[in-house]
């Protein structure tokens, strides 16, 4: 296949991309635009192949096999409570692959009489760096979320330092490398560098500071990969990673937004690792806790007008999604008004409370996005809080010293009620008191969220 | 075409790229955020293609050989695995409009 026509296929998938993503912006025609995405994909790899032509056909197959029943498995078989991590270890391999690509490509141009030209260096070193921090990141962010490794912020002295001095010599060594020293080890102290900078970067970062890495981790592979097409001088790797990387960058900027929070703050802030002690003093003077029975909640929940759930990451640890659209169901066949107030930071990656009351089929006009949902606080008769802690923690309004001061949160404590089902008094993953709970307002109710939903059904049912 | 010359192409489409990617996705809703991380995850998946083009060289050494194996199987898992998982997302999103109760009109 000449140069000319495998590009302009190329194009053809490029434009399946943006389709794909334009077909986004309306969650009716999303999934069409997958397809038309997919279908782009193979495009591009059946172009690729017969350009390739007959050398290692079978290698390539062999190769494509087990990554492809990898991924197919892995996707079928994934609970939607366990797609932010899912997201997290596909971002991964991408970047994987990425930086092996750039490891195979200078050793190929090396020995090539005249020294490569710089961008095809630039882009080899700048897709080894960035592929192999996203890699490593990915992973540590995937032993996160799936409880592999403990959740809360790992720090130590000097880590800063370490992660300094880390990248400092990885880049360095890139630096050299397109300076002109040809020497192939170079390359591999820069990966060797990057993914221990990777790992190192991600530890301390909270879970609840999770959405903000994975959208970053994820313009990372995008970036990667674009710089890829500079290697490989491959005009859809440098579109598709940078659409990837602009989008992921985008969304990157968004949830720290949401949070108040400057990026370099998330990730550098070790946030959340305050805990132990101001937790203790604050829970001190913190007055007290009201506890309430199943049946309580269920009464005030059925002589409602106006009920609204605010999922939380705990939601989706018990997957009580089912039950709590179940519990709405019943509470709408009694005249309730219910709706669902969603926190842009909620849960492990941007946008992941919708994704599970989807799953349960909740329909989507009753998702209330944080700005139209709090003024309807004031006329909600319960707020119900499932699984959420720091997104409703009026902390982040009045308390300055608090660590999340400034971070806009849901004001269910406008409403007449508040219902926190909660298993006990921990603080929640940042490791921060909440005063809601000490609300005169607030009740809580303790106990795994799926269990008490399931009795709050029960209850109301036989009222 | 000279090496510069087709450089230069190459960095045109790139900011092109920049800013197309930063319109099309500003228009994506907050309720799509999840499946929009792993559409795009799904498509630098197109990394593939790279990873065949290495893999494909004629006259490769062993290295090349391993190095553009191990690209190829994780870069297609990334494509697959990217994209069935959107679809899985997407197809929850779907069937969206209850049918309305009787009573409710």
């Amino acid at each position: 296949m000449t140069y000319n026509l495998s590009n302009l296929l190329y194009l053809i998938t490029i434009a399946t991309f943006v389709l794909a993503l334009r077909f986004l912006s309306n969650p009716a025609q999303a999934r069409r635009g997958n397809q038309i995405g997919a279908a782009g994909m193979v495009l591009a790899i059946v172009v690729t192949w017969v350009k390739v032509g007959s050398t290692s056909w079978w290698a390539i197959a062999i190769a494509m096999l087990i990554g492809g029943a990898f991924g197919a498995v892995a996707a079928r078989k994934v609970r939607m409570t366990a797609m932010p991590q899912m997201v997290a270890l596909f971002n991964g391999v991408g970047g994987g692959a990425a930086a092996l690509i750039a490891l195979a490509e200078l050793h190929r141009v090396l020995p090539l009489p005249g020294a490569p030209k710089v961008d095809i260096s630039l882009g080899i070193v700048l897709s080894a760096l960035i592929g192999s921090i996203s890699f490593a990141g990915s992973m540590v962010a995937f032993a996160k979320l799936q409880e592999l490794i403990g959740g809360r912020p790992i720090t130590y002295t000097g880590q800063q330092f370490v992660n300094g001095a880390l990248f400092v010599g990885g880049l360095g060594c890139a630096i050299a490398l397109v300076a002109g020293v040809q020497v192939e080890w170079l390359l591999w102290i820069t990966i060797a560098a990057s993914l221990a900078f990777g790992v190192l970067f991600v530890l301390p970062i909270g879970g609840a500071d999770m959405p903000v890495v994975i959208s970053l981790l994820n313009a990372f592979t995008g970036l990667a990969v674009a710089l890829g097409g500079f290697e490989l001088q491959n005009n859809v790797l440098i579109v598709a990673g940078m659409l990837v990387g602009a989008s992921g960058t985008l969304l990157t900027l968004m949830m720290a937004r949401a949070m108040n929070r400057s990026v370099a703050n998330v990730l550098f802030g070790a946030f959340g690792q305050v805990s132990e002690s101001a937790a203790a003093v604050a829970a001190g003077d913190g007055g007290t806790v009201r506890s309430a029975t199943a049946e309580d909640v269920a009464v005030m929940l059925a002589y409602a007008h106006k009920v609204v759930f605010v999922p939380g990451y705990g939601l989706a640890v018990a997957q009580a999604q089912h039950d709590v659209r179940q519990l709405a169901d019943l509470l709408e066949s009694k005249g309730v008004e219910v709706s669902y107030a969603i926190h842009p930071v909620a849960g492990r990656m941007p946008g992941h409370m919708n994704v599970l009351l989807a799953e349960a089929n909740v329909p989507y006009p009753q998702l209330k996005e944080m700005d139209e949902a709090n003024p309807e606080f004031s006329r909600t008769d319960v707020a119900v809080v499932v699984g959420a802690n720091d997104v409703v923690n009026p902390d982040a309004r009045n308390n300055q010293g608090s660590p999340i001061y400034g971070m806009p949160i849901l004001n269910v404590d406008d409403s007449q009620t508040v219902v926190v089902l909660k298993r006990s008094m921990n603080p929640g993953f940042a490791g921060i008191e909440n005063p809601l709970f000490y609300n005169p307002k607030t009740v809580m109710l303790f106990g795994d969220a799926k269990e008490s939903i399931t009795k709050l059904v029960a209850d109301v049912k036989s009222l | 075409m000279s090496h510069n010359t087709l450089l230069v192409f190459e960095v045109t489409i790139l900011v092109l790229a920049i800013f197309l990617g930063i319109e099309v996705i500003s228009k994506v809703p907050t309720l799509l955020h999840t499946p929009l991380m792993s559409g795009t995850n799904a498509i630098h998946g197109v990394v593939i293609v790279g990873a065949m083009i290495v893999l494909g060289q004629p006259d490769k050494s062993a290295f090349t050989w391993i190095v553009g194996f191990a690209a190829v199987v994780l870069a297609s898992a990334n494509v697959v695995g990217g994209f069935v998982v959107t679809d899985r997302m997407l197809e929850m999103f779907k069937s969206r409009e209850r049918p309305r109760k009787p009573d409710d009109a």
